[in-house]
């Protein structure tokens, strides 16, 4: 799969979306690190030009209400509706609600394992190859864990 | 694999760069591109890991779209051979290059279908000079064999280096150097570069082809890319160095053939195997 991870905003902490990038990478993906500090618009640039399949968000700012909204409406308006995002740092529990009604189809936060992110992307891959609904624009309530 | 579907081969020649996109992963699927003559305007940038490649490539990038130009690049890295996944980050060092229209990045790996990337180069690049795009950067890492075939397919090949290095001989060894029209010393703000320029001028005195330009830029504050940048314009590249090229074009187009061939696999286990001999290997896939 082809898979980019990005860092929106303000945000200069990328420990973890390198951490991921490279699990992802040992995980026989390719992925597109963006490096810091990128805005929405720059991001769906980013998956259009590269082809993504998939999209990781890592954001520890506390913006993710605003930023991970915005891309993922970036992403719809570009006719980018069929990429599946993921999102990842420190987002509280109670933010999740309204980022998987956004169309986030999976939250990971401090402790997640690398593997059980791996297990997300081929649940998503498969239910891209039997034609279910898994992107940013596709409608479904499906959701990881 | 078939032929690529006119509709969003129009669509990608009408400007969208969504449809441009979807054509290029069609081509590096094994899908055939089939458009008019193209002209493409091309530039291989090679060199060690860590001299600069990327951020070099982000400042002419900045000068080109200063110029009205549109700057498509494809950075190849390597996929590794344990997983087959590969980490693709030179767009991270390319400066503002996510801020405009006028720029189109998209990363390569090289993966390890039959005959490497090589074999959907060419078509890639015909496709991105069919939707506009004026100067095409093909940007590798200058490590090997395969890495010297895919700048082989540009019309221009600059070669990056830098200070403390120690290893031009190692570039001498790979061929690049002799595939390269113009060498640049990145990070002259640091000390030991205008020596590292030096030495390499003093190689390239020694061989036939002592005409290769040399600079001494800095892609961290600027310094010489100007220059660069005009020496690279008026780049016509030697007829030796064209023959160069066009020997490596051929050798990674015989590669794509031999490993694409459909008693490949019988083969290769027959040879393993001790039951025929690799010249006998030759004459079947002959």
């Amino acid at each position: 799969m082809r898979i980019v991870i990005a860092k929106p905003g303000l945000d200069g902490h990328d420990r973890g979306a390198k951490v991921i990038a490279r699990a992802l990478r040992d995980g026989g993906h390719e992925v597109v690190y963006t490096g810091l500090r990128k805005t929405p618009e720059e991001i769906v640039r980013i998956v259009m030009d590269e082809d993504a399949t998939a999209l990781g968000l890592s954001t520890l700012s506390g913006a993710h209400d605003v930023l991970v909204p915005a891309v993922c409406n970036g992403l719809r308006e570009e006719g980018l509706s069929e990429v599946v995002v993921f999102a990842g740092g420190i987002i509280p529990s109670d933010d999740h609600d309204s980022l998987h009604g956004q169309g986030v189809r999976a939250i990971f936060g401090p402790g997640a394992r690398t593997s059980e992110i791996l297990e997300f992307l081929e649940a998503a891959s498969s239910r891209i190859e039997s034609g279910q609904p898994v992107g940013i624009g596709e409608n479904s309530g499906w959701r990881w864990g | 694999m078939g032929l690529i579907d006119s509709d969003l081969l129009n669509s990608a020649l009408s400007g969208s760069r969504r449809d441009l996109s979807r054509i290029l992963t069609a081509i590096e699927d094994g899908h055939r591109f089939e458009v008019g003559p193209q002209e493409p305007w091309t530039l291989g940038v090679t060199g060690p890991p860590g001299v600069g490649k990327s951020s070099l490539i982000g400042r002419l990038i900045s000068r080109w779209v200063e110029r009205g130009q549109r700057v498509a690049v494809l950075a190849v890295d390597p996929s590794s051979p344990n997983s087959g996944g590969a980490l693709l980050a030179d767009r991270m060092r390319m400066g503002a290059i996510d801020s405009g229209d006028s720029v189109f990045v998209r990363s390569l790996a090289t993966r390890n279908h039959p005959g490497g990337l090589a074999s959907c180069l060419s078509p890639m690049i015909g496709c991105l000079a069919a939707c506009g795009w004026n100067r095409i950067v093909i940007e590798t890492v200058g490590s090997g064999q395969s890495e010297i075939r895919i700048v082989a397919f540009a019309d221009r090949v600059l070669l990056v280096d830098g200070p403390d290095r120690g290893d031009t001989v190692q570039a001498e060894k790979a061929g690049i150097m002799e595939l390269a029209d113009i060498i640049a010393i990145n990070k002259s703000d640091l000390p030991n570069s205008q020596q590292a320029a030096d030495s390499v001028r003093s190689a390239i005195g020694l061989s036939q082809d002592s005409q290769t330009p040399v600079h001494l830029v800095s892609a961290h504050d600027g310094n010489g890319v100007d220059e660069l940048l005009e020496e690279i314009e008026s780049c016509s590249g030697s007829q030796r160095r064209g023959r160069l090229r066009v020997r490596e074009r051929l050798l990674s187009a015989w590669d794509s053939r031999l490993l694409g061939h459909p008693r490949i696999n019988e083969v290769l286990d027959a040879v393993e195997t001790g039951s025929i001999t690799l010249d006998e290997a030759v004459e079947i896939l002959d």
